[in-house]
């Protein structure tokens, strides 16, 4: 929608703003489901930061993915039961579900219901502020959302991680 | 714009006369303002001074202001009260800020109306037209009114109905603001000029002052539209009702209804069509007062069309970026297997 002209129609527009509401609403659903999964559940434990050692880890990490896999060092953080994400993983991941899926959810909503939006801040269109902080996380989590897959391909072979993620098993490297 | 310079104009001159307190002084400050005024604004009515006919005027709004009036019968010498017709009560503060401000009732109404009970025959006097004023005079050259008149014929208003169709119908001369400057904000213009419309087309009533035929639901006509009533709020109807004359402030060609913008795309579009109208004047104020205002002061946000041509290049650079740097990763990988 954000790159929408009527010269070059990819989708008619109207079909888009339709899709995309339902797919909001389903994206909303599955994240109360994730909320409610890791208060509930031991996997929330997956999420919390080592702050102290974070800029250690994650440079390690980095020279991995950098260096070391070209070079078939082995992974710096193997998946264990203790740790499903490398420190890289985690950092993303926290900062993905705990910081852009909930603007982007509450921006949503927002958009959707406009009536509840505060008509003025500092001057600017809470409309035009809403909307924009909308399109910037949006972006953001779609940037992510292509890193993310590519990383997938990063296990033993490109596509046992894909495996695992269907069958629950982790083939180590 | 030019109400704030003229509001600055008029504090400093107060300022600086009782700074200085000299009678010859505060006359030839006085000369400078207006001539300032003449040159910096162009409003061309005054609208700080006191209205210039706002005593005698006042004779008139004592009673044409109330729903109830009184009067000293001379017959029985009692006092009567009346309910006035409610199409002769008039808002005396919205006349006095409108842009008619300065003038006397008698100026525009027979001088028969002076005297009181008025004479029968002066509710049939002939009424001014726009024209008959602001026709072929060079003052009021910025408002196109030849160029209104002539879309105003093309318009359904007058193709529909015979010349009882006048600008009256829609404009009241009586509280007529301008109000399509940048010195407005979006929203009041907005209302402003759909009030216009919807005060009779969502009143059965005035309605049917034209025609039999029944009023149509404007909720139920504009259900296609997600939204409706933020739309309301947000656009004008002569945005999609309108043919759009780029030299125009206000399009008058009102169109029939089959002829209605009825494309989303066609506003939710980068190249919107609400450019050329609606957002034309705030986004001439947000180009002479700089980058940061431009994007601030353009709180007109439409989906897909946000202008923020900005946002668009930084998100392709940096997909283009990411996709850029796992190609290279996937080449080193297959090379290193």
């Amino acid at each position: 929608m954000q790159y929408s002209n009527p010269d070059l129609p990819l989708i008619r527009f109207d079909l888009a703003v339709q899709f995309h509401n339902i797919a909001g609403l389903i994206v909303t659903f599955n994240y109360l489901i994730f909320v409610a999964g890791n208060l509930a559940t031991k996997n929330g434990n997956y999420y919390r930061l080592e702050i102290a050692k974070l800029y250690k880890d994650l440079s390690l990490q980095l020279e991995y993915y950098l260096i070391g896999v070209f070079k078939k060092r082995p992974t710096p953080f193997p998946i264990n039961e203790k740790r499903k994400f490398n420190p890289l993983q985690k950092v993303t991941y926290v900062a993905t579900m705990y910081g852009l899926m909930p603007v982007i959810i509450v921006t949503g909503l927002a958009l959707l219901f406009p009536e509840i939006i505060i008509e003025k801040i500092f001057q600017s269109s809470g409309f035009f502020l809403t909307a924009i902080l909308h399109t910037i996380v949006g972006f953001m989590l779609s940037l992510f959302l292509v890193i993310h897959v590519y990383f997938s391909t990063m296990g033993s072979s490109p596509t046992s991680n894909f495996k695992s993620m269907v069958n629950g098993y982790h083939e180590p490297h | 714009m030019e109400r704030l310079k003229s509001h600055i104009s008029v504090n400093l001159f107060f300022k600086l006369t009782t700074l200085m307190r000299t009678k010859s002084l505060s006359a030839l400050l006085l000369f400078l303002l207006i001539t300032s005024t003449a040159v910096f604004g162009q409003l061309l009515v005054d609208m700080e001074a006191t209205p210039a006919s706002v005593e005698s005027n006042q004779q008139c709004f004592e009673c044409h202001t109330r729903q109830i009036y009184s009067y000293e019968n001379d017959w029985s010498g009692l006092v009567e009260r009346k309910a006035m017709n409610p199409n002769y009560i008039l808002d005396s503060a919205a006349f006095h800020q409108g842009v008619h401000r300065h003038f006397a009732c008698t100026d525009c109404h027979s001088p028969e109306y002076e005297s009181f009970p008025h004479a029968a025959e002066a509710r049939l006097e002939p009424m001014y037209s726009c024209m008959d004023c602001h026709g072929g005079d060079e003052t009021y050259e910025q408002y196109h009114f030849e160029l209104i008149e002539e879309e105003f014929y093309k318009s359904v208003h007058s193709t529909r109905y015979d010349d009882s169709f006048d600008c009256w119908m829609c404009h009241d001369p009586h509280a007529y603001k301008a109000m399509t400057r940048g010195d407005f904000k979006i929203s009041e213009i907005v209302q402003n000029h759909n009030k216009t419309c919807i005060d009779c087309h969502n009143d059965a009533v005035k309605f049917s002052i034209l025609t039999d035929s029944v009023r149509p639901d404007l909720a139920l006509v504009h259900e296609f539209i997600p939204n409706y009533n933020l739309h309301l709020k947000a656009v004008r109807c002569i945005e999609c009702h309108t043919a759009q004359e780029d030299t125009m402030w206000v399009a008058h060609q009102i169109l029939e209804k089959e002829f209605a913008v009825k494309k989303c795309v066609d506003c939710h579009s980068s190249n919107t069509m609400l450019m050329a109208s609606l957002y034309k004047y705030q986004n001439l104020e947000a180009r002479q007062d700089g980058f940061l205002n431009a994007i601030i002061l353009n709180n007109s946000y439409v989906i897909g069309a946000n202008r923020n041509y900005i946002f668009n290049i930084i998100s392709i650079v940096l997909f283009g970026l990411a996709l850029l740097a796992i190609a290279v990763h996937v080449f080193f990988r297959i090379k290193n297997r």
